[in-house]
């Protein structure tokens, strides 16, 4: 119970690899503030009772991290019920997938707006609370995509790169403070997200992988968790690949 | 915040810089400079936004950088709130 009277809040959390954050981070003995995007509530309230069920403390609260606004008020709320913010885990994202000759204003600055700024609004409020207790642990889900790019994501992967970026940047300001700041590089891991893609791609995709299999929603979480434990205490700056060998 | 005297004032910082950078209170004065105390940037920057809270203000940043001793954080605070 490593993270025994911490508290951790999961941007994205209602599904995906979100969910898989908050599940095993609450495992752990962290109080779990699970954020949702508008109009996921039910889903939220699933991933609230099932931690609830396992014996952890969880409670769900509503952000579209893209908007500032929403994302202090989350932060302000999640202080207020719990009294700190220890641990963020800036997982939210989305994909508006398209070959960039065809890809359309909105659909790029949708994706920079929900997986970069919102990474900037949930840090730099998140932040404030880190430094004021001298500890805490920033980590940022990035993507294989960030590093190693891929046909008709370039909104996704310059969104993800540009978390890299950030994390190298932030991790520099604040480590004087007790606060670690890293990012976890998923490959394909089977989720809603990458439920969508064609079965002769997904065959295509797994030949191209090392391990020979998908990644799974617990591959991602238990890399994140192991970055906000103690045996993580000397790593900060660092961007942890959880994708089978895609990018070595 | 209007009617806090000059000293009030200077004791609410004096007691924010004390607790924010570690020092003894009868290191800080009103002629102390920020550099003398060994404040980094991000002390800096938890300090202006501790005066921040406390004033009820805001303190933008080209503000922020010119003040550079305690004096100067008494005097625009006194003139701002």
């Amino acid at each position: 119970m490593f993270l025994e009277n911490r508290v951790a809040l999961v941007t994205g959390a209602s599904q995906g690899i979100g969910r898989a954050i908050a599940l095993t981070v609450a495992k752990h003995g962290a109080v779990v503030a699970v954020n949702y995007y508008p109009g996921q509530s039910d889903q939220a309230a699933l991933v609230v009772e099932e931690i609830e069920k396992a014996g952890g403390r969880a409670f769900s609260v509503a952000a579209d991290v893209s908007k500032k606004s929403d994302v202090e008020e989350m932060v302000d709320a999640v202080v207020k019920r719990s009294g700190s913010l220890d641990i963020l885990i800036n997982n939210a994202g989305i994909t508006r997938d398209q070959l960039l000759l065809r890809m359309k204003d909105q659909d790029w600055e949708a994706v920079l707006a929900t997986n970069l700024n919102g990474v900037f609004y949930c840090t730099r409020s998140a932040l404030k609370w880190m430094l004021k207790s001298r500890w805490g642990r920033v980590v940022s889900l990035a993507s294989v995509v960030g590093v190693t790019g891929n046909a008709g994501q370039a909104n996704y992967g310059a969104s993800k790169a540009g978390i890299i970026g950030f994390t190298k940047c932030v991790a520099r300001e604040v480590a004087s403070r007790g606060i670690n700041v890293n990012a976890v590089a998923p490959g394909y891991i089977r989720t809603e997200m990458t439920d969508r893609i064609s079965p002769q791609a997904r065959e295509e995709l797994q030949g191209r992988i090392p391990l020979g299999r998908i990644g799974t929603p617990e591959d991602v979480a238990g890399a994140v968790v192991f970055l906000v434990s103690p045996g993580a205490d000397y790593i900060t700056g660092q961007v942890l690949h959880v994708d089978g060998g895609m990018a070595i | 915040m209007a009617d806090l005297s000059d000293q009030a004032i200077f004791e609410k910082v004096r007691s924010i810089i004390v607790e924010q950078l570690g020092v003894e209170e009868n290191a800080v004065a009103l002629e102390t400079s920020f550099e003398a105390l060994n404040a980094d940037s991000l002390d800096i920057v938890e300090l202006i936004m501790a005066l921040e809270e406390t004033f009820g203000m805001e303190i933008p940043d080209e503000d922020a950088e010119k003040i550079l001793t305690v004096g100067a954080a008494v005097e625009y605070i006194k003139a701002n709130s």
